[in-house]
């Protein structure tokens, strides 16, 4: 196995990264020469070294950013660029790490965005409760207007731009894109309908907006300083380059890395000493989620799978934004199944019925169920609820000892956001795999004790 | 609720398929509009067809493929398109329809016995027509405090709420006034008001109306009558000249509520606070049971008889004393059109005086309110046209207008340009708002035409602006009226003539009073006879149908006042008036009420002026008289009876019959349709307008009044004001020719003038001509003011201390206090704190009066609502001078 080239970390551990003269002094290409490189060439031709490269977002849905790019409805002007940086999923936290520790990498990734769709304006949108970073990109801003990489005639070209520092209030629900926007307004953070609101036909101020994971444009200086055909001689055809992964949960060392896209599989990942270093105490794996809380849940027959976008897709979940959450066997999955859910029905953010309504239903009887109070109906109950907020057969992995296939994704929804039927991914995975943990706790009243309260307590 | 789509063009049809029939479908309406126009009703719950689409409560998924494969899909965000297939009753839609609202309901509490919209609720009409047979939920509802005050008049019960996001969309997007808002997250979303901040917008029971559950109700009708209990009847508001149409409910000969009913010529289904709730005035204690006449210092209750015939006796012995001159009239705007023209033939018609005006000194010249070129409400809102508008603040004096006018501007890009001499609810809307030295209007006019000058003082760049707005195309609309009251009618009329010139121009007279424009087509104002005509040239016309005609013009209600002040009016005659209130110069109208030998009275309510009465004759009120109102456009519309009026009080047009019956003039009406009738015989504007045709439900948004002529008047105004391009000096003596004559020149259009058809013996004489303006051009020398002095602006408000409001428990708290205002600039040099009491002195007469700071107000100006509780401004008025100007002293 080739070693996976580091692309958005390779100053993760220098530590001053964070200051101009660190970032231009170490890592794998030398800081901001890929906007000089960008201006060297028309803005279309940045754009289509985008779209040769396959740079797939690295927010969620692992959309193509060079095709999104070109959604820009031509002609029409202001654009602007947003950068999602609200990373608040559970399990995710890579990118607050790439914005503490390489804040000019996200920089100069805005400008080459913002001149490769030619926008003056850059949204950068931080999560609230991110200080660290927040101050971190606010120094970095700072040196980079000081030093004319930012503002006015850049680097001496007619090229300007102007990034403006936007903190959040801390609701998970900003980080889909149209929230995120709302929010930006000084709205309320609510996502708008898809259709009409496409971002890059009617987004920030109903004006043609790009928004883009943090990670996503992290990529880019380094794709302006080594070119295409470097950026996909890592990864899959389909999936080039690297992508970061969180790691949480029951393995020995957990965190942050960088691995090569399409081709890495779950398996290195938890077991290989690079990363995970394998599950906690020698305990065996008994399900883990592959991309963020709003992902349905695999199993060990899914550890083989590589870390690919369509392949993940078709056995029944998503790698979503990176996050993986291990779990062992002495896991209880009616309770990891009632956490989950119960972050979704506290972040709903109440626009629309069957997420509002629904999500705190389905949380309400998880709870009953796990303080001993469940009946046998509630179990077809909750899936018909879970059916009422996403209709016909929701995505979830094989069951090969029950000859059950797998559901592809992605999911349907009554909702306007996907956030409701992300409620409904453990909900859906736990019961087709672990119905027999459920009933004993209604019908044996056998309940596992709880050895840690939940965070904030109980509901 | 009538919250059906609104009128469409369908002028780019596609095809859409609707549960296998084939339709055809408005490119870009709503599927949920397109499908209930086809006959197929999408349940919904956040809709509503005169806001924008949200797509939030997800009743209305319908199953949707428009190439795609089908998908459920909001009826209500999307747009349709040619070739697009539908089902909206298939098990996906209905497994989807029953979710939602089991949802729905898993939170609600269910206490629709002792709910409010119980019977009418559109969340139970709904579950029953759509939603599952139970419900599943077995948990603990949500609880809240109930029922919080959002405001004076509207509390909230928030468990109720299904948070559709209806009254805070329309506190935001239509009235602009955002002050209720979610808050919290998830289930524990709910409605609000912001700490400390009611939500304090004149049009917050517009909220109660369309919220689809019971979480939204009105103080005036919580707890009072069940739906099934109630009867209603289509009306229109009369509470100010909008018009607006209502519905009025009553169960037990009370009414009970007035909600609003989407008339798309006037009010979208909106109405003002004072409108909804305003009604509670009808039933109000205070209310005239019966006559009263004067016995030695006290007003005695006396039989019917006993006061027609007081008041007859006291009108002939004034006509043997004093003739027709000393017999007047000041009132009318309350009536409906039928009393208006009633009381027109009785004064003008029957007894010989011409003495009659229905303004109170507030208005316009009548000539120019009927004579100007017309526009409508949607005329003046058309998208993309250019509105100009001098007169007072619309969220004051007209307030659904505001709305139709915001709406126009913020949604459908219509432009603004606002002259005024304080700023008010349009400026934040306007492109270009030119803040005017009082009385100046004229000269910012004359600016914004490219004349130059010093623009009455506004800002150059808005000026700048102005111009520009002005070079655009698209239709050009002036709503024009009184700013304030301070200022002389003169004024206007000069800004009025500046703008007569403009190609294609057309105006919207904004004068307030409730039926005012229908008394003025009834022939209430001096020089006028009943269908826009003038007397001088309809005498003949009315010769044949009417016993007498009035000799000469009369008084209007300034003049009316001085002649009794000097003791030259011997009957007063106060039809729902109150001078002492409602007059721009209280001085002169309390010796007025001194100098006339005698004031006959007819008023719902014993107010100010009546207590000064010799006869008080008992009138009904709205919601008691069935017949037609006149709006600001000249749109008529019906006004229906729901209730009997209280004790023996008798209709309007009733009593002008009695007291014509008592003097020996039988008007021989013996009910509104023959009064209607007649008016619509004699008048050349009414032609179209039969009872039965307003009774047609294809008349619902009721019949403009149009002069036959009027159809093109794209045609100059008039030769006259063609002199306004010319150089200054020129245009001194043709207009005094034309004003001489002004029909002269317009007699090949007279001859278009439609003859009524069915005139039974008229044919001899031809109809009078329709009048049309003619600029007088009138020189307006407004004085300067000097260094120490403040110039006022006298202007309306909402909450005023009217009949209404006071009358009325529920909302008498909201009326203000009078207060002045002044820049805060000026307010520091007076060196007092906000609300401390001034001295305010017009160098004759003085007020005390609390003052306080706002930068709405320019330096050098002194602002205050009229008629107002406290202090009367009016005092400060004298209205023979074009502007007033005071000193104001600070009190030791
Ligand atoms: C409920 C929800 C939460 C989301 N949270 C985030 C987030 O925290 N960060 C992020 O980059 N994208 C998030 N997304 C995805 C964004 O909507 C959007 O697709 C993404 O920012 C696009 O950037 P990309 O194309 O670079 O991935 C979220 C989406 C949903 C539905
Ligand atoms: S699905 Fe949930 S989070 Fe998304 S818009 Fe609806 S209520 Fe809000
Ligand atoms: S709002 Fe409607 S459903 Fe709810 S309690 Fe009232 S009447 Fe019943
Ligand atoms: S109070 Fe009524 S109108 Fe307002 S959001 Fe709730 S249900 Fe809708
Ligand atoms: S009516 Fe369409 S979503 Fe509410």
């Amino acid at each position: 196995m080739n070693a996976t080239p580091h692309i958005v970390t390779s100053r993760w551990e220098t530590p001053d990264a964070h200051t101009l003269e660190g970032y231009q002094r170490s890592g794998s290409y030398s800081g901001y020469e890929g906007i000089r490189a960008a201006l060297n060439i028309a803005p279309s031709a940045v754009l289509e070294q985008v779209r040769q490269a396959t740079v797939l977002g690295r927010g969620g849905a692992g959309f193509p950013a060079g095709t999104k790019w070109g959604f820009c409805p031509p002609g029409v002007w202001p654009r602007y660029i947003v950068v999602n940086g609200d990373e608040s999923e559970p399990g995710t936290y890579k990118d607050r790490v790439l914005m503490e520790r390489d804040p000019h990498q996200l920089i100069e990734g805005c400008l080459i965005a913002a001149y490769a769709i030619g926008a003056a304006q850059v949204f950068l949108y931080v999560r609230g409760e991110m200080a660290h970073a927040q101050e971190r990109i606010a120094a970095a801003l700072n040196e980079a207007y000081a030093n004319n990489l930012v503002g006015k005639n850049i680097l001496g070209t007619d090229f300007s731009v102007d990034i403006v520092l936007h903190w959040g209030a801390g609701a998970y629900i900003v980080g889909e894109e149209t929230a995120l926007i709302e929010s930006l307004e000084g709205n309320r953070g609510m996502p708008r309908l898809k259709p009409p609101y496409f971002p890059a036909a009617k987004g920030l101020y109903m004006a043609p907006t790009i928004v883009n994971n943090v990670e996503t444009l992290a990529n880019l200086p380094w794709l302006m300083c080594h070119g295409v055909a470097a950026y996909k001689a890592t990864g899959s055809e389909a999936s080039p380059g690297t992508r970061l992964v969180a790691v949480s949960g029951h393995v020995n060392t957990p965190g942050v890395f960088e691995v090569a896209q399409g081709t890495t599989t779950y398996r290195e990942l938890f077991y290989s000493e690079q990363y995970g270093g394998g599950i906690r105490n020698g305990n065996e794996l008994k399900m883990f989620i592959p991309g963020g809380a709003s992902a349905p849940w695999f199993f060990p027959e899914q550890v083989d799978l590589p870390l690919e976008g369509r392949t993940v897709g078709a056995a029944g979940s998503m790698l979503g934004s990176g996050a993986i959450v291990v779990m062992d066997d002495t896991t209880d999955a009616v309770k990891a199944c009632l956490r989950i859910v119960r972050f979704f029905a506290r972040e709903s953010c109440g626009k629309c019925s069957p997420c509002r309504e629904g999500t705190t239903w389905e949380e309400k009887i998880l709870r009953r169920i796990m303080d001993g109070h469940g009946r046998p109906s509630d179990l077809d109950l909750l899936l018909d609820i879970a059916d009422n907020i996403s209709p016909g057969p929701y995505p979830v992995a094989s069951h090969p000892e029950a000859g059950l296939e797998a559901v592809p994704f992605p999911p349907r929804q009554t909702t306007i956001c996907p956030l409701g039927p992300s409620s409904v991914a453990p909900i859906t995975s736990a019961l087709r795999r672990f119905r027999h943990e459920f009933e004993a706790k209604i019908t044996k009243r056998d309940l596992i004790p709880l050895s840690v309260e939940p965070v904030g307590g109980r509901s | 609720m009538s919250e059906a789509p609104k009128p469409i063009v369908v002028d780019q049809p596609v095809t859409i398929t609707v549960n296998g029939a084939a339709i055809q479908a408005q490119k870009g309406d709503l599927l949920i509009d397109a499908c209930e126009r086809a006959g197929t009703y999408i349940p919904r719950f956040c809709y509503h067809p005169r806001m924008n689409p949200v797509g939030m409560c997800r009743m209305c998924l319908v199953d949707v493929d428009t190439g795609r494969g089908p998908a459920l899909q909001p009826s209500c965000m999307l747009e349709c398109s040619e070739g697009m297939t539908v089902d909206t009753e298939n098990e996906k839609v209905k497994k989807a329809q029953d979710g939602v609202l089991e949802f729905l309901l898993i939170n609600h509490p269910l206490d629709c016995p002792v709910c409010d919209k119980g019977g009418e609720c559109p969340l139970q009409d709904t579950t029953v027509g759509y939603g599952p047979g139970e419900s599943r939920w077995v948990e603990e509802k949500r609880h809240y405090e109930k029922p919080i005050a959002i405001s004076e008049t509207v509390q909230l019960d928030r468990e109720r709420c299904i948070l559709c996001d209806r009254c805070t969309r329309f506190a935001d997007e239509v009235a602009g006034d955002p002050l209720i808002h979610f808050m919290g997250r998830g289930a524990n979303t709910e409605v609000n008001t912001f700490p400390d901040e009611p939500f304090a917008s004149y049009f917050s029971g517009n909220t109660v109306q369309i919220c689809p559950v019971g979480a939204l109700t009105a103080k005036p009708y919580r707890f009072k009558a069940r739906p099934w209990d109630l009867e209603e009847v289509a009306s229109t508001c009369t509470d100010c000249a909008v018009g607006c149409s209502v519905t009025v409910q009553s169960s037990r000969d009370e009414v009970l509520r007035i909600n609003g009913v989407d008339n798309d010529a006037v009010n979208w289904g909106w109405l003002c606070d004072k409108g909804r709730f305003g009604f509670e005035a009808i039933g109000s204690p205070d209310r005239l049971q019966g006559p009263l006449e004067l016995h030695g210092d006290d007003l005695v209750a006396i039989h019917w008889s006993d006061a027609v015939a007081k008041a007859a006796a006291l009108i002939s012995e004034g006509l043997r004393s004093g003739g027709p001159q000393g017999l007047a009239v000041i009132g009318g705007a309350r009536l409906t059109n039928e009393a208006a023209y009633a009381w027109t033939k009785l004064i003008k018609g029957a007894l010989g005086s011409d003495n009659v005006d229905a303004q109170l000194g507030d208005g316009l010249p009548a000539e120019l309110v009927l004579g100007l070129p017309g526009a409508t409400i949607n005329e003046a809102c058309t998208p993309g046209g250019t509105i100009i508008y001098l007169g007072p603040d619309p969220k004051e004096a007209l307030p659904t207008l505001f709305l139709r006018l915001r709406h126009a501007i913020v949604e459908d890009g219509a432009r603004l340009i606002e002259l005024t001499s304080t700023e008010s609810s349009l400026t934040n809307l306007a492109a270009a708002s030119l803040l005017v030295r009082p009385g100046e209007t004229a000269s910012a006019v004359r600016a914004i035409r490219g004349g130059g000058g010093d623009a009455g003082g506004a800002d150059v760049e808005q000026v700048r602006r102005a111009i520009d707005v002005l070079s655009g195309d698209g239709p050009v609309t002036v709503l024009i009226g009184r700013t304030s009251a301070a200022e002389s009618p003169q004024t206007v009329v000069a800004a009025a003539e500046e703008l007569m010139t403009l190609d294609g121009v057309r105006f919207l007279p904004l004068l307030p009073r409730s039926n005012v424009r229908g008394a003025l087509e009834a022939g209430m104002s001096p020089g006028l006879l009943p269908g826009r005509v003038r007397r001088s040239e309809a005498a003949a016309w009315f010769g044949q149908a009417w016993p007498t005609i009035p000799q000469a013009d009369g008084l209007d209600t300034a003049g009316i006042l001085a002649a009794a002040a000097a003791g030259k009016i011997d009957t007063l005659i106060l039809l729902g008036a109150d001078p002492l209130a409602d007059f721009v110069d209280r001085e002169l109208a309390e010796r007025a009420l001194t100098g006339a030998r005698s004031v006959i009275v007819v008023d719902p309510f014993l107010n100010e002026s009546a207590r000064r009465a010799n006869v008080v004759l008992a009138s009904s009120a709205f919601g008691e008289v069935s017949g037609t109102v006149t709006n600001i456009e000249g749109r008529v519309q019906r006004v229906t009876q729901k209730v009997t009026p209280p004790g023996t009080a008798r209709a309007d047009w009733e009593l002008a019959c009695d007291l014509g019956e008592a003097l020996g003039h039988d008007l021989n009406f013996d009910g509104v349709e023959a009064i209607w009738a007649e008016f619509q015989d004699l008048s050349p504007v009414h032609a179209e307008l039969s009872l039965e045709a307003l009774e047609d439900p294809a008349n619902i948004d009721g019949l403009l009044a149009v002069a036959p002529t009027e159809v093109q008047s794209e045609e100059p105004l008039d030769s006259a004001t063609d002199s306004a391009d010319d150089s200054d000096g020129a245009s001194a003596e043709d207009p005094s020719d034309a004003v001489a004559d002004p029909a002269e020149s317009e007699v090949g259009d007279a001859a278009q003038v439609a003859e009524p058809e069915e005139t039974d013996g008229l044919e001899l004489v031809s109809s009078p001509d329709v009048l049309r303006y003619v600029a007088a051009n009138d020189q307006v020398v407004i004085p300067a003011t000097d260094a120490y002095a403040f110039r006022l602006v006298a202007r309306p408000d909402l909450y005023d201390g009217g009949t209404l409001l006071s009358h009325s428990p529920s909302s008498a708290s909201l009326v203000k206090e009078a207060v002045l205002t002044l820049n805060p600039l000026d307010f520091e040099k007076l060196g007092v704190t906000t609300g401390a009491a001034v001295r305010v002195s017009n160098g004759a007469r003085s007020i005390l009066i609390p003052v306080e700071p706002s930068a709405s107000v320019p330096r050098g100006v002194a602002a205050c609502g009229v008629n107002l509780s406290g202090v009367a401004v009016s005092r400060l008025i004298d209205s023979s001078s074009l502007v007033t100007d005071v000193r104001i002293e600070v009190q030791a």
